[in-house]
C-alpha cells in the first residue's frame, strides 16, 4: 500500500447523495481478474452524459473528489477504489460512507474523510466558484484546509498510523500468528468444515 | 450489564485484542466467489503464501454463470470461472462448479449445507454475505484485500460495530411478506440507517418468520447500510439446520444446541440504538426509486420529490426511472418480471410464486432461477416447474442471473423490472434498466397483469 501523509490537489465537486458502488464501477467491469485498467469504468454510465462534472476540463487532473452523503454504499466491490485511485483520485471527501467502501478504501490507501454536511457543502462551493483551489488534506493534523479554510475530520489513531507508514493488514497479522494458532487450538468442536 | 447477542458472538472470535487497535476476529466459514477473489489468490501467490485454512473456506460460481444451459459464451466471464477453478485446485479449496450438484449462488448453498450456524462469523467477498445472520451469528460483506487477508489468515482486524435493535411487534398481516418488511425499514431508516450497526431483528413478526424469510430480512440489512443483520436462533433455526449434511450429529447435535441456546440477548443488555416498527401496519411494499430506501406501500402513488427526505436525489430517480409524481404505484406497467437472488430465490419464494401464478397466465417476460441446483432439484420435485411452465414463465438453472448484469439475464435500457432481488441502482440489471424491488408474491401478480400487483389483487 502507498503511504499517505499529506496530500494538495484539486477537487471535483459530486453533488449527488447515495452514489453506490454499482455507479462508481457498473458490474460489466467487474469480469476482469487483474488489478489494473479500472480507470476507464470509473462513472462509465455518468460519464457518458457530457454534463457529468468529471467531464468538465477545468477539473483535468483533480485528485480530491467530494461527494453528497453516504458515498460508496451497496456492492462490497473493491474494485470501486482502484478505479478511483487509478483514474487519479488520492482522496474523498463526504458527510456519510458505505461502511465496505469506507474499510477498501483504508486497505488500499485512498483516504475517505468524513466532515460534517454543511463544510462538504462550503468546500463544493468553494470549488465551483474557483476549480483551481488547491486543497490539502494532512492526515498526520487530521485537517482539511482550503483558502484560509481549516476543517478538523476524525480518524482512529490504528487506521492513522497504517496509511501513513503505508503497511500491509497481512503481515501485520501475521506477527500473531502464535495467538491464532492457540485460538484455533481453542474452537468448539461441532464447528463445520467445507470437507 | 448483560450482553447483545452480536456482543457475545464478537467476543467468542476475539483472538487478540490491545489498546488502541481493533480486534483480531476469527472467521469461521469463508465464502468465495469468481468475481472478488482472482486478484486476492494473485497476492497469495505474489507473497508466497499458502491458504491457511482451505477446509474453512469454500467457493462456488454464481455471478457470471449463464442461466441457460451450455458453456459460458463471454470470454471474459469464462476467463473469470475458469480462473477461480484454477486457483481452487491450487490451494486446495473445494469448489461447486456449474453442472455440480452443490452449485448455486454463494448465500443460498451456505445454508442449505448446514455450513451456516448459529454463533460463527461468516465472511465473504459480496455484500449480501449477511443473509447469514439470520441463524443468529455475525456475518458480513468484504472486499478483496480482505478476502486475502482471511485466506492468508483466518482472521480480520475490525472495530466492533455498534448495535441496533429493530424492533418489530405485533404480526405480518396476511399477504404481507418478510420482503415487505425490510423494505419497509429500509425505507424508514434510509439506505445510511444502519452504518456502523450491527442490527438485531426482534420481536413477534421476526420470531414468527420462518428460516428462509429471516435471510430475507437479513439479506437486505446492507442496503439500509449495516454491515451485518442477525436473528437470535430458536427452535425454528434448530429445526431448519437439523440433518443438514454440515450441521453436527449425535453428541455434537447437543452440545451445540446447549450452545446456541445461549445465543440471546440478554434481558438487562443495552443497544445504542433501537428502532421500532409496528408489523400490523403494514401492506405490501415496493420500491420507486433508485435506491432501495426509495420505496413506498404498493398503495400509495410516486411521491413528489418535495415530499421525501432528499428532494434532489428523488427528482433524478423519478427522471431515470421515467416515473411522474402521483402515479398510483399499481398504475405502473412492468416489461419483464424476476424472480431469484441471493435475496429471493430459495423454495419457499417459489412456492409462493407457484401459488399465486397456478392455472393463470403470465403477459410479461417472465424469470424464475432457482438460487441453487438443490433448490431447482427441490422445486421440480414439487411439480412447481410445470406450474410456471404452464403459465409461460421461463425456468432457469441456478445463478446470480438478472440481480446484477454480470450475466446474459439483463434489462435493455429503458426496460422496466418488477425484481425480487436486492437493488434498484441506475443500471443494476443491465445500462438503462429500471427495476422495482418487490416480494416474490408481488412479482408473480405482476407477472399476471403487467403492471405492479399484489396477490389479493387478482380475481
Amino acid at each position: 500500500m502507498e503511504a499517505f501523509t499529506t496530500h494538495t490537489g484539486r477537487a471535483v465537486p459530486l453533488r449527488r447523495s447515495n452514489v453506490d458502488t454499482d455507479q462508481i464501477i457498473p458490474a460489466v467491469w467487474l469480469k476482469q481478474v487483474s488489478r489494473t485498467g479500472f480507470e476507464k469504468g470509473l462513472f462509465s454510465a455518468w460519464r457518458e452524459d457530457p454534463a457529468f462534472v468529471l467531464n468538465d476540463p477545468v477539473h483535468e487532473g483533480a485528485s480530491i473528489l467530494v461527494s453528497g452523503p453516504d458515498f460508496g454504499t451497496g456492492s462490497s466491490r473493491e474494485h470501486a477504489v482502484w478505479a478511483l485511485q487509478q483514474y487519479g483520485f488520492r482522496v474523498v471527501i463526504a458527510a456519510r460512507f458505505g461502511d465496505i467502501f469506507r474499510n477498501n478504501s483504508t486497505k488500499m490507501g485512498l483516504l475517505p474523510v468524513v466532515l460534517p454536511a454543511d463544510v462538504v457543502e462550503a468546500l463544493q462551493s468553494a470549488v465551483e466558484a474557483d476549480p483551481t483551489l488547491e486543497i490539502t488534506v494532512d492526515l498526520g493534523e487530521r485537517q482539511v484546509r482550503w483558502g484560509g479554510e481549516i476543517a478538523g475530520f476524525e480518524i482512529d489513531d490504528y487506521t492513522r498510523w497504517r496509511l501513513m507508514e503505508g503497511l500491509d493488514d497481512i503481515g501485520l497479522t501475521l506477527r500473531n500468528a502464535d495467538a491464532v494458532a492457540v485460538y484455533e487450538n481453542g474452537r468448539q468442536p461441532w464447528l463445520p468444515t467445507t470437507v | 450489564m448483560g450482553r447483545t447477542l452480536a456482543e457475545k458472538v464478537w467476543e467468542q472470535h476475539v483472538v487478540r485484542r490491545a489498546d488502541g487497535e481493533p480486534d483480531l476476529l476469527y472467521i469461521d466459514l469463508h465464502l468465495i466467489h469468481e468475481v472478488t477473489s482472482p486478484q486476492a489468490f494473485d497476492g497469495l501467490r505474489m507473497a508466497g503464501r499458502p491458504v491457511r485454512r482451505p477446509e474453512l473456506t469454500i467457493a462456488t460460481e454464481d455471478h457470471n454463470v449463464p442461466t441457460l444451459l451450455g458453456p459460458i459464451k463471454d470470454p471474459v466471464s469464462r476467463t473469470q470461472v475458469e480462473t477461480l477453478r484454477k486457483n481452487c485446485a491450487e490451494f486446495g479449496v473445494r469448489l461447486h462448479p456449474m453442472g455440480d450438484a452443490g452449485q448455486g449462488v454463494v448465500h443460498i448453498i451456505g445454508p442449505q449445507f448446514g455450513l451456516t450456524q448459529p454463533g460463527m462469523t461468516i465472511v465473504c467477498g459480496d455484500s449480501h454475505t449477511s443473509t447469514h445472520g439470520a441463524f443468529g451469528g455475525i456475518a458480513f460483506g468484504i472486499g478483496t484485500s480482505e478476502v486475502e487477508h482471511v485466506l492468508a489468515t483466518q482472521t480480520l482486524p475490525a472495530y466492533r460495530p455498534k448495535t441496533m435493535a429493530i424492533e418489530v411487534s405485533g404480526e405480518l398481516p396476511a399477504g404481507v411478506t418478510a420482503k415487505d418488511l425490510i423494505l419497509a425499514i429500509i425505507a424508514k431508516i434510509g439506505t445510511g440507517g444502519g452504518q456502523g450497526y450491527i442490527v438485531e431483528y426482534r420481536g413477534e413478526a421476526v420470531r414468527k418468520l420462518s428460516m428462509e424469510g429471516r435471510m430475507t430480512v437479513c439479506n437486505m440489512s446492507i442496503e439500509a447500510g449495516a454491515r451485518a443483520g442477525m436473528i437470535a436462533p430458536d427452535e425454528t433455526t434448530f429445526d431448519y439446520l437439523k440433518g443438514r449434511p454440515h450441521a453436527p450429529a449425535g453428541a455434537d447435535w447437543d452440545a451445540a444446541v446447549e450452545y446456541w441456546k445461549s445465543l440471546t440477548t440478554d434481558e438487562d443488555a443495552v443497544f445504542d440504538t433501537v428502532v421500532e416498527i409496528d408489523a400490523t401496519t403494514l401492506t405490501p411494499f415496493v420500491t420507486w426509486g433508485t435506491n432501495p430506501g426509495q420505496g413506498a406501500p404498493l398503495g400509495a402513488a410516486v411521491p413528489a420529490p418535495q415530499d421525501t427526505d432528499d428532494p434532489a436525489a428523488a427528482e433524478r430517480a423519478l427522471e431515470y426511472m421515467g416515473l411522474t409524481a402521483g402515479t398510483p404505484l399499481r398504475d405502473v406497467a412492468v416489461d419483464t418480471v424476476f424472480v431469484g437472488s441471493c435475496t429471493n430465490g430459495r423454495l419457499e419464494d417459489l412456492r409462493a410464486v407457484a401459488e399465486v401464478l397456478r392455472g393463470r397466465q403470465v403477459v410479461t417476460r417472465t424469470l424464475i432461477v432457482p438460487g441453487s441446483m438443490l433448490v431447482k432439484l427441490q422445486a421440480e420435485q414439487e411439480g412447481l416447474h410445470e406450474v410456471f411452465k404452464a403459465a409461460g414463465a421461463e425456468w432457469r438453472e441456478a445463478g446470480c442471473s438478472m440481480c446484477l448484469g454480470m450475466n446474459p439475464d439483463t434489462l435493455a435500457p429503458g426496460e422496466r423490472s418488477a425484481s425480487t432481488s436486492n437493488r434498484n441502482f441506475e443500471g443494476r440489471q443491465g445500462k438503462g434498466g429500471r427495476t422495482h424491488l418487490v416480494s416474490p408474491q408481488v412479482a408473480a401478480a405482476t407477472a399476471v397483469t403487467g403492471k405492479l400487483t399484489a396477490p389479493a389483487d387478482l380475481v
